[in-house]
């Protein structure tokens, strides 16, 4: 078990990487703590993967380091890192029994006997494939492979980090929440520093006490799953979190004013920026119908069951808006904005205002 | 939907029928023909039982030409198919020199079997040769026409020289169809380079590597060209193969009957050997799924 420093860690897959377009992983400076339970969350393709295998020493990292408890493992092969990892797909030895593999990694690092058929027993226990242990793993479901993938991986008691890549992909749904409780429960057990990468926000929410954003080979943000919902500190976490997505509007700011098409959104203070791209964040749960506000104009409605979505026309924008499932929608419905979810974003990013800030505790006060 | 049944399918194959038929089966009947009687020319045919085969079988002649034969083919593969794969294993997976490596490794096999022999003959001499010459400067006696142990080292350089290509070629194709992620997960468990080979590479190429043998041992059981080219069989009869004889037989004495009992018992051989080899190979797979079993 260990903390994980990234200290400005960069990387490439080209020889002679130029520009920031050539980096796979633009910079990612942030700790894991000892002990956490971290998700790192992002589309295909930002730089996920590419992180984990840094970590874990199947890849080295172009620029930065590493420190696992303080100390340089750079230098280390994945061997000397200590470390555990789950693929995406299934990876067992097909000649070997269930048992075998889920030994294979003990028995490699030359754990005694009786040891290695304990740590087994209780990990054939806990996929649940206990009365499989003597057969091959040749000609088992793709399910019960990755769960021996997965068994190889918490096998071992005496690991840095355990890190997850998409593991419950080619899991049917059902198992999938099992296996990802347990998961959790072993997290509570032993403690041990746990990356899970997937591109599930439920799947991240429901795993991590802190989420790691992922976009384009930067992290975004770092935060708890409520951060991320309240206060996402790029538009992409507030696209990519939340059904539906945050509604992002261009706007113009004249001081505490944003102007969307003709009309005004009074803002609980005066944000400075010199940036030329400039909106207005506001996820559909924060979106009011009533008789009073912007008109708009309904173009479709989904309900869900608990809920429905309003799909809205607002100066020629589509929003979103949930509305309750016995709330009365008005025929000829006007929007407000309940300032408490008002996020503003320069050039993309978050502004920090104080007064914004202050006001998030009190849901709906503050002006 | 109603089905209509008939049989105007079968029409379909004619073609490939009528193209076996002269192919294969009407020249092979020609042996079996000669394989059962007796003749002096002038398209006299007498009946002669197995005669022949009796004959063929009694002989020393032909058990000993057999088994030159299975120990050719057995060293052949004792050395082609480990060689092969510590080749395969170590060509390159990605880069320049992915396309180099094929091209070197396929060049042994684009050469005409008459040519390997000739340049092989030439190369061993020991007064022209390159090989032949040089050994014999650096004081090794070395006369593939005069030594029985020289002639099969020549014959057997050889065809590993011709030969192990193809297995590189095939365990290679076994080789990258590998995804990466096995290497990595075998990384993370910590598996020596032993246990990647034995537990990753070994089983992935089990199916390229049944083909290998396969085909090694039919065409170095069958081999013909290059030893005739090289030896002409001999020292005496040190390097007459079942082939070599066989030509003998039928082209040197002319005794068509023998020949053709020769023949068919030559090819029966291979057909069980190949069989045999067939069934014991894909049986370790089958067993191995059996024992998993499952649903």
């Amino acid at each position: 078990m260990a903390r994980i420093d990234l200290d400005h860690i960069r990387h490439s897959y080209m020889a002679n990487p130029q520009k920031p377009a050539d980096y796979a992983l633009k910079e990612v400076h942030t700790s894991f703590e000892d002990g956490g339970a971290y998700a790192l969350l992002g589309p295909s393709g930002c730089g996920k993967t590419t992180l984990l295998n840094i970590i874990s020493g199947l890849l080295r990292a172009s620029e930065g380091c590493l420190l696992f408890d303080g100390h340089d493992v750079n230098g280390l092969s994945t061997q000397e890192r200590n470390i555990a990892q789950v693929f995406q797909f299934p990876v067992v030895y097909d000649t070997m029994t269930v048992y075998d593999n889920l030994a294979f990694p003990l028995r490699n690092r030359g754990l005694a006997e009786p040891d290695v058929d304990r740590r087994v027993r209780e990990i054939l226990e806990m996929i649940d494939l206990a009365s499989w242990s003597k057969r091959k793993a040749r000609g088992l479901t793709a399910d019960q492979k990755q769960k021996i993938s997965l068994g190889r991986g918490l096998v071992r008691a005496d690991v840095n980090a355990i890190l997850f890549d998409e593991p419950l992909t080619v899991i049917d749904p059902h198992m999938k929440w099992v296996l990802r409780s347990q998961l959790k429960q072993l997290h509570r057990r032993f403690g041990t520093t746990m990356v899970y990468v997937t591109h599930d926000q439920t799947e991240a929410l429901t795993f991590a006490e802190r989420v790691v954003v992922m976009f384009e080979g930067e992290v975004v943000q770092i935060g708890t799953p409520d951060e991320l919902f309240e206060r996402p500190r790029h538009t992409f976490v507030g696209y990519f979190i939340g059904s539906p997505g945050m509604n992002v509007l261009p706007i113009r700011l004249e001081g505490n004013r944003a102007q969307l098409g003709s009309q005004a959104i009074a803002l609980p203070d005066a944000p400075a920026t010199s940036s030329a791209k400039t909106e207005l964040g506001i996820r559909p749960e924060y979106v009011r119908l009533g008789r009073a506000g912007m008109p708009a104009r309904i173009t479709k409605i989904e309900d869900i069951g608990r809920h429905r979505i309003v799909r809205l026309d607002l100066e020629g924008r589509e929003i979103a808006a949930i509305a309750g499932e016995d709330e009365e929608i008005p025929a000829e419905p006007h929007v407000s904005f309940d300032p408490a979810g008002i996020n503003l974003y320069a050039d993309s990013w978050r502004l920090e205002t104080g007064r914004i800030e202050t006001a998030r505790p009190m849901t709906g006060g503050g002006h | 939907m109603e089905k209509s049944w008939n049989n105007r399918a079968w029409f379909l194959v004619l073609p490939v029928l009528v193209l076996v038929a002269f192919s294969a089966v009407v020249p092979l009947m020609t042996v079996v023909n000669y394989a059962f009687q007796d003749t002096f020319g002038n398209n006299e045919f007498f009946w002669a039982g197995t005669e022949w085969f009796e004959q063929v079988l009694d002989s020393s002649r032909f058990w000993e030409a057999m088994a030159r034969n299975l120990a050719f083919s057995a060293i052949i593969l004792l050395i082609e198919v480990p060689l092969g794969i510590l080749i395969a294993l170590n060509m390159p997976k990605s880069g320049w020199g992915v396309p180099v490596c094929l091209v070197l490794m396929a060049l042994p096999l684009l050469i005409p079997w008459n040519v390997v022999g000739t340049i092989w003959q030439v190369f061993g001499r020991s007064d022209i040769g390159l090989l032949g010459y040089t050994l014999n400067q650096l004081g090794v006696d070395y006369n593939y026409t005069r030594d029985t142990t020289d002639a099969w080292a020549t014959v057997i350089v050889m065809d590993v020289w011709h030969w192990t290509s193809l297995v590189v070629l095939l365990c290679y194709a076994g080789l990258v169809s590998i995804p990466d992620a096995y290497y990595q997960a075998a990384k993370i468990d910590g598996a020596s380079r032993w246990a990647v080979f034995r537990f990753i590479q070994l089983p992935k190429m089990n199916r390229v590597l049944l083909i290998a043998v396969l085909l090694r041992f039919m065409d170095s059981f069958m081999i013909y060209t290059e030893p005739f080219v090289v030896t002409g069989g001999g020292p005496g009869n040190a390097t007459t193969f079942l082939s070599i004889d066989l030509v003998k037989m039928a082209l040197g004495q002319f005794d068509l009957g023998p020949a053709a009992a020769m023949s068919l018992v030559y090819f029966l051989i291979i057909l069980l050997l190949s069989w045999v080899f067939y069934t014991v190979m894909t049986n370790v797979g089958v067993e191995r799924s059996n024992q998993s079993g499952g649903h």
